[in-house]
């Protein structure tokens, strides 16, 4: 890195000098009004709003998304190149440019989904001439169809290429282009297909105009309306940072919320558009099963139907796929008041998992950015972590290796094969030996159809080994939100354990798992959210509130603590899920010395320390693998999540998310066919 | 102008035997991992192949040079010279309509092409074998107007030898193509002088005479 001496304005600052001049004036404290660049996409300098002077250089504004600091000219006497961001040249540039862009931009703010959050409409008002001179016709351009999610208005387009970057770079898929030329270019796909990608609303976050909508929010608010509330996304375990926007006591969207070393800027489409699945199948009161009949019943009667069968018999709970830590650590206080067991419902693995070095590991996501291999053991990223995926394609693109043991899922970067079972894995491993330059700089990405695989255990245990022995990278990949939760708190995954729990367990706890097959004979309280699978087989069902609905703390799948916020009431008589289950314990006999959820978090942090603070990850020490067994079962590994739009209780509610499953299979058909 | 696939797309395309060589020997020109840099080559060769670009001959190039097929319709529909619609069996004749042209009468050519062929460019005429285009400068201002019918030049026309070219065009007569009016390339149309080798020596010779 060569540093080189640039004076902005009047300021004379010191900076890398392959920094951009928009970015030196970024660190620096301007801002330049932009429309085509984006940090994290490439450079397109098509907009040419970002116009700056060059004192020196050529007697024309330079756009400063596209000119390097070392490309600038010092003085006559050797004094540093200078960028005038404020001058008379690039006030009349910006306004020409902007009144250039608005020749062609309809004048439909009142009734475009947009409007109030509009780089232009802001742009127009901070930099713009304030009238138009424009008499003639504007041009229009016709609409197509992106699919269920994204709406295009293309005559508002002012051919940025945003979105043609962001779906050839980051999402990996190569439908969208800009065609024709001049005053005649269009973004399309390619023969109007819709777009096949988890990824693919964040164009609408990235048009800086209003030509690419979101369908399912269309014409319902304005974004000075709603009550914007910062959590965190329980669809998959990345725990992307989302920002819900609500209007009264409904959720109108969701959002992403920057945050670099989890999810960049970029969240899944399922996280993006589930809401629409919060408002429906809820379970809004207790019910009760009589004669094979679920009826509605009071939460007294509820509550002393649960304590009356939890005091009988030994008390198993399941944590299901979208459980806060509080609930969790609730139950296992209660879990150990009455001596019972406690399950994860989704993971079952061969043999026990010990710590944070068998369940999580030692590796983080950012560590992706910096690793020349990456090995995925198990998992397909693109399902089970959408976002944790783009990242894995910016590491290729930058030239990292990808290696697959696995099912041969299509994703959105080239993969080297291993195969499909250990046996595979153990002659990969032999074929590479002890060659430490390809080792240290590895990272395993280890997902659940290698854990849920028969004798998993050993080898796990073979990779932890390799890990210990070169200092690689490993990371375990939860699709689930509350999985490194619910095992930081001790929930069994062992399948010899959870078999035994469903045999022998009077009254099984289900906290929300629609994945659990119960055995004759138990009693099932599931409390939850939603009317699934799950509450459709329990005795006695307990609504409570969802992930939005509660404050809660989620551990993400690198172990990273993040706080989910309330953003809306749960509907009807649900209650949050602590709230429930402290009730019980109370009508138990076993009192917790805290009321609130205040009180809630400090004894869950004197308890479980690893939880304690937020947004950090807490390195744990590595627990020493055992000797190393030749891995040699054929059993082949099976894909975890078959259809990646309706895996969780809410998504099967939502419509839009039901739309897209249809889509994909009939899109698969075609390819198929 | 707004470019756009054909509604009428033929079933397959791929490139003949000495196309395919040519083709293959065209990505050698490139660095490895660079084949993409073939395109307009490439879909120029499919253009003179077929007379035009279809659909399957953007997804045959996007093949061949391993590159998404958007790819390959971005490039084909930027540049107007690639044909996107089927042009004349026959011929296809591109009318330049720039200055000296239409000083010299290249409206009249337009005029001819719109009783003749059809009244609007880029259609086929009604047996399909002709088709015309007004385009931009096409270089030979020295004999506009000018016309071109593939890679040939029919210059120093006027609407009577333009008549008679698609007359020649409709009845297969072999064209030849250069001027209409008699000049051999682009001297001057009314030669006063004609220069003979042996009368320019002597005029170099007075030249010289004078300087000595």
């Amino acid at each position: 890195m060569v540093n080189k001496k640039v004076k902005i304005n009047e300021t004379i600052h010191d900076f890398d000098e392959n920094l951009t001049i928009i970015q030196a004036c970024e660190i620096s404290g301007i801002q330049i009004p932009r429309f085509c660049y984006h940090e994290r996409l490439s450079i397109a300098g098509n907009c040419r709003m970002c116009l700056v002077e060059v004192v020196g250089g050529p007697p024309k504004p330079t756009a400063s998304c596209a000119m390097q600091l070392k490309d600038l000219r010092p003085g006559p006497n050797g004094e540093p190149p200078q960028v005038l961001t404020n001058s008379e040249m690039v006030e009349n540039a910006r306004k020409g440019v902007m009144e250039f862009l608005l020749i062609n931009h309809p004048l439909d703010c009142p009734i475009c989904d947009q409007g109030g959050e509009c780089d232009l409409q802001d742009q127009a008002m901070s930099f713009g001439l304030g009238k138009s001179r424009y008499t003639e016709d504007k041009r229009t351009v016709e609409d197509y169809d992106l699919g269920p999610l994204v709406e295009t208005h293309m005559t508002r387009c002012i051919s940025c290429t945003r979105c043609v970057r962001f779906t050839t770079e980051v999402a990996g898929i190569d439908q969208m282009g800009q065609t024709g030329r001049g005053e005649d270019s269009e973004i399309v796909t390619y023969l109007s297909n819709t777009l096949d990608s988890e990824l693919q609303g964040n164009i609408i976050d990235l048009c800086p105009v209003g030509a690419l909508t979101s369908k399912p929010y269309a014409f319902t608010a304005r974004p000075w309306e709603l009550q914007k509330t910062e959590t965190i996304d329980v669809m998959d375990g990345t725990g992307c940072n989302i920002r819900v926007d609500s209007k009264g006591n409904r959720v109108m969207r969701i959002t992403p919320r920057e945050n670099h070393l989890v999810n960049e800027e970029w969240i899944s489409d399922k996280s993006r558009f589930v809401w629409d699945g919060i408002r429906v199948q809820r379970l809004d009161t207790p019910f009760k099963k009589v004669e094979g009949n679920l009826i509605p019943t009071s939460w007294e009667d509820a509550l002393s139907i649960a304590s009356e069968t939890m005091r009988c018999g030994n008390t198993s709970f399941v944590a299901g796929d979208l459980v806060s830590v509080e609930t969790l650590y609730t139950a296992t206080k209660l879990s150990e008041y009455l001596g019972g067991t406690k399950v994860l419902g989704d993971l079952d693995t061969s043999g026990p998992l010990n710590g944070r070095s068998f369940y999580v590991g030692n590796g983080k996501i950012e560590d992706l950015d910096k690793t020349k291999n990456i090995i995925l053991l198990g998992t397909n990223p693109r399902k089970e972590a959408s976002v944790v995926n783009a990242r894995i394609r910016k590491a290729w693109i930058n030239g990292a290796n990808v290696y697959r043991l696995g099912v041969k899922e299509t994703l959105t970067y080239d993969v080297n094969e291993l195969g499909n079972t250990f046996f595979d894995l153990q002659i990969f491993l032999d074929k590479m030996g002890s060659k430490k330059s390809f080792w240290t700089d590895t990272i395993f990405l280890v997902g659940y159809s290698f854990l849920n695989n028969r004798s998993a255990d050993v080898a796990l245990n073979t990779v932890r080994s390799y890990v210990e022995k070169f200092k690689s990278k490993f990371l375990i990949i939860h699709p689930n939100a509350s999985a490194v939760g619910s095992l930081d708190l001790g929930f069994e995954t062992d399948v010899k354990v959870k078999q035994n729990v469903m045999k022998e367990t009077k009254t099984i706890y289900n906290l929300g798992c629609d994945t659990l097959e119960v055995g004759k004979g138990s009693f099932v309280i599931y409390q939850g959210s939603h009317g699934d699978k799950g509450a459709g087989s329990a005795d006695l069902i307990l609504p409570s509130a969802c992930y939005l609905e509660e404050d809660g703390i989620f551990v993400n799948t690198e172990g990273r603590i993040q706080y989910a916020r309330k953003a809306i009431q749960p509907p009807g008589k649900a209650k949050e899920n602590w709230r429930i289950l402290r009730a019980i314990s109370e009508k138990l006999g076993y009192i917790p010395n805290w009321q609130d959820l205040n009180g809630l978090r400090g004894a869950l942090f004197d308890d479980f320390p690893l939880i304690s603070e937020p947004g950090k990850i807490i390195m744990v020490p590595w627990e020493t693998a055992e000797k190393q067994k030749k891995l040699g079962s054929k059993v082949p590994l099976k894909a975890y999540i078959k259809d990646y739009y309706l895996s969780n209780c809410i998504c099967r509610a939502s419509k839009t998310m039901g739309n897209l499953a249809r889509a994909r299979n009939s899109l698969n058909l075609k390819k198929a066919s | 102008m707004l470019r756009r696939l054909s509604a009428k797309q033929p079933e397959k395309f791929s490139f003949s035997k000495a196309n395919l060589k040519w083709a293959k020997a065209q990505l050698k020109k490139y660095p490895k991992g660079r084949q993409a840099s073939a395109v307009i080559p490439l879909l120029w060769k499919a253009q003179e192949q077929e007379g035009w670009v279809s659909k399957p001959a953007i997804e045959f190039v996007a093949n061949f040079l391993d590159m998404p097929e958007i790819r390959v319709l971005e490039v084909a529909t930027f540049y107007f010279m690639f044909h996107l619609k089927p042009v004349g069996s026959k011929a296809h004749f591109q009318v330049c309509g720039t200055t000296p042209c239409m000083l010299r009468g290249s409206e009249y050519l337009i005029d001819v092409c719109k009783t003749r062929i059809n009244g609007k460019q880029h259609s086929l005429s009604s047996d399909g074998s002709m088709s015309w285009e007004e385009v931009e400068c096409l270089g030979a201002c020295a004999n506009a107007p000018v016309v071109q019918i593939g890679s040939d030049y029919f210059e120093d026309l006027d609407k009577e030898s333009f008549e008679k070219l698609i007359s020649d065009v409709e009845t297969d007569e072999l064209l030849v193509p250069g001027s209409r009016s008699g000049r051999f390339s682009s001297e001057p149309s009314n030669m006063t002088r004609k220069y003979s080798r042996k009368k320019l020596s002597s005029e170099n010779a007075s030249v010289e005479r004078f300087r000595g």
